[in-house]
């Protein structure tokens, strides 16, 4: 029971990231390699400003929102004006540039050494102990993460989601209607850096003890193969992909044969299924339903 | 004292910090420019694959760097086989050039069949589509190794003394002088292959259009598998000359691809030339970086990406790209 619990619980965490990557991939069409970066900003500020400055939980969590949204902007600004392929390998880049910085700046992070004895955090005068009290833990992130989830849904139907819509759709039509492509992009970029920050956040007080070993590039990988896989654009999908991949990833342990099925087996099969879905359901399991598009040639 | 092509550093600090007037700055300033066209010849040899296919299918070949792990692999296990015990010296080297004959066939038929099973699909689909299908790739193919051959990282033996040949105080090592003979050599007769044989020119055709090609009678299938493989056979090149440098393991081609996708761009993405003085620059720029400007080896990798982003910034289609407006 306290193993279902913990994988909800990473389902969440991943779904923050993941409903960022919506964001960013599926309502602004960009593809950003990085939400791992943000996540590990948003550990980070928690367990820095918690450890050393004694910060509360919750401003340390906005404050960790904030620096990822700065760090969104600042290299958004430059990258976000490059297509599809350019800025992945930008965003990679950025995220490959976070974690580099984690590992060298001994005095603020802890190098790879990590940060331990993170405080637990407390949800209205309640301490919420990750060990004991993991059913407390999974209802405070399900609320939360409701939240985001409802605000991003309302996001798709505002003035923002249509113009992002049209920028993803055909970026010089959208242009001569008169938006400002790069504003809207940089937009989604940072909303997409703070929730994914949001759900690194909660890692920090998940497991009171954080390593830059997580932070990988692999990790963003994982994001947006739920995102493909659910569905991109539909905050649903997002959900189910998610918890789909969560239930991949733990598969050996949940079946007890750990001895018989080794790691790199199920990763590789999240290989495969980015591939296969790519080319036979391109548009995921709860793909968002397709307007009428013209035909365009080449790519 | 060993080199590094990875890792030009230890050569750089040896000799660096003990020179004085203007004759030692002189050859601290030679020391490091070989080191870093050593580095930066390894960059431009990987980043040639991402430049043929960019130009081609427009598309960024994420799996390429783990065709060249799995080339590294493959060379490394023939190279052992047929060298047995032997010590260094005309066999090892003979073994080696052998083994690195299979590692080419090996990633050529590979390259080809990725392309056959995860882009072919995805020619007419969104733009996006074939790039998560690469990133799905390779991350299939990195694990696929690590299921294979263990976590464990391997080391390539060399197939000759590796004492450094000094003159006027500025050293060079015999691995150093294989990486830039056989990256020149390989970069020479590309060149001649695209500008000179029929299937080159098919491939240059081929990248300037495609279906204004195949009205030609050109086959663009057939030429896109043929660029594939020479891709891959450049990134198995590479791999073997890098592997007697650092050690093979499942994940070594990622970093080594991302930097050579990043000399590609800053070439100029989709230009031979360009990948060639991309990678160059690049490497030099790592090696005078650390040495000249003291940035903290710690953040070496970071380097490859600050220039990205500046080169992004000041001209996005790169040095000898050409700004080309979209049209609608």
């Amino acid at each position: 029971m306290n193993f279902v619990l913990l994988i909800l619980i990473y389902t969440c965490l991943f779904s923050f990231m993941a409903l960022g990557q919506n964001v960013i991939t599926g309502y602004g069409g960009m593809l950003s390699l990085c939400q791992a970066g943000f996540y590990a900003i948003g550990s980070y500020s928690v367990a820095i400003l918690t450890t050393k400055f004694s910060f509360g939980f919750w401003p340390a969590l906005l404050v960790g929102v904030a620096v990822a949204v700065v760090v969104g902007i600042l290299i958004g600004l430059p990258t976000l004006r490059l297509k599809g392929d350019y800025l992945a390998i930008a965003t990679l880049g950025l995220g490959e540039i976070i974690r580099n910085v984690i590992n060298n700046w001994q005095s603020l992070t802890n190098g790879p050494m990590g940060i331990q004895r993170i405080p637990m955090l407390s949800f209205f005068g309640y301490r919420i102990n990750p060990y004991l009290n993991k059913a407390g833990f999974l209802l405070m992130l399900v609320v939360i993460l409701t939240i985001c989830a409802l605000l991003v849904l309302r996001l798709s139907k505002t003035r923002i989601g249509r113009a992002l819509e049209a920028v993803r759709e055909d970026e010089l039509a959208a242009l001569s209607a008169g938006i400002n492509s790069t504003v809207y992009k940089v937009l989604a970029f940072s909303i997409g850096a703070a929730l994914a920050s949001i759900g690194g956040g909660f890692y920090s007080v998940l497991t009171l003890s954080i390593s830059p070993g997580t932070y990988t590039f692999m990790m963003s990988v994982i994001v947006l193969c739920m995102v493909v896989l659910g569905g991109m654009g539909n905050v649903l999908g997002v959900f189910l992909g998610a918890l789909i991949i969560q239930i991949i990833s733990y598969l050996p342990e949940l079946l007890n044969l750990t001895n018989l099925i080794p790691p790199q087996l199920k990763e590789m099969l999240f290989g495969i299924i980015l591939v296969v879905m790519m080319i036979f359901r391109p548009e995921g399991i709860l793909g968002r339903s397709k307007r009428h598009k013209f035909e365009r040639g080449g790519v | 004292m060993v080199a590094n092509v990875i890792c030009p550093v230890r050569i750089a600090a040896l000799h660096a910090p003990c020179r004085q007037g203007f004759f030692g700055i002189m050859a601290s300033f030679f020391q490091h420019f070989i080191n870093g066209i050593t580095l930066g010849g390894v960059y431009a040899l990987v980043a040639l694959g991402y430049t043929m296919v960019y130009g081609i299918l427009k598309f960024i070949n994420f799996a390429h760097g783990d065709i060249l792990m799995w080339g590294s692999y493959v060379g490394l296990f023939t190279y052992n086989a047929i060298r047995g015990s032997a010590g260094p010296g005309a066999f090892s080297i003979f073994a080696f050039f052998v083994a690195m004959l299979v590692s080419c066939v090996f990633c050529a038929l590979l390259g080809m069949s990725v392309e056959r099973v995860a882009y072919k699909p995805l020619r007419k689909a969104e733009r996006l589509a074939p790039l998560l299908s690469a990133i799905g790739v390779s991350y299939f193919l990195s694990n696929a190794a690590q299921l294979l051959f263990g976590t464990q990282s391997r080391k390539m033996d060399y197939p000759f003394d590796n004492s450094p040949i000094s003159f006027l105080s500025v050293s060079i090592t015999p691995h150093q002088l294989m990486v830039l003979a056989v990256s020149a050599a390989s970069m020479a007769f590309l060149i001649f292959f695209i500008n000179k044989t029929k299937t080159g020119k098919a491939i240059r055709a081929t990248s300037l259009d495609q279906d204004a090609a195949a009205l030609m009678g050109i086959n663009p299938d057939r030429i896109i598998s043929v660029t594939f493989a020479i891709g891959s056979v450049f990134a198995a090149i590479a791999g073997m000359l890098v592997s007697l440098d650092i050690k093979i393991y499942a994940t070594m081609g990622m970093m080594l691809g991302m930097k050579a996708f990043v000399a590609a761009v800053v070439g100029g993405i989709g230009d031979i030339a360009g990948a060639v003085l991309g990678g160059i620059m690049l490497g030099l720029l790592e090696t005078f970086g650390i040495a000249v400007l003291h940035i903290p080896v710690g953040y070496k990798d970071s380097i490859a990406f600050v220039v990205l982003i500046l080169i992004l910034i000041v001209k996005p289609s790169g040095i000898l790209g050409k700004n080309i407006r979209e049209k609608v």
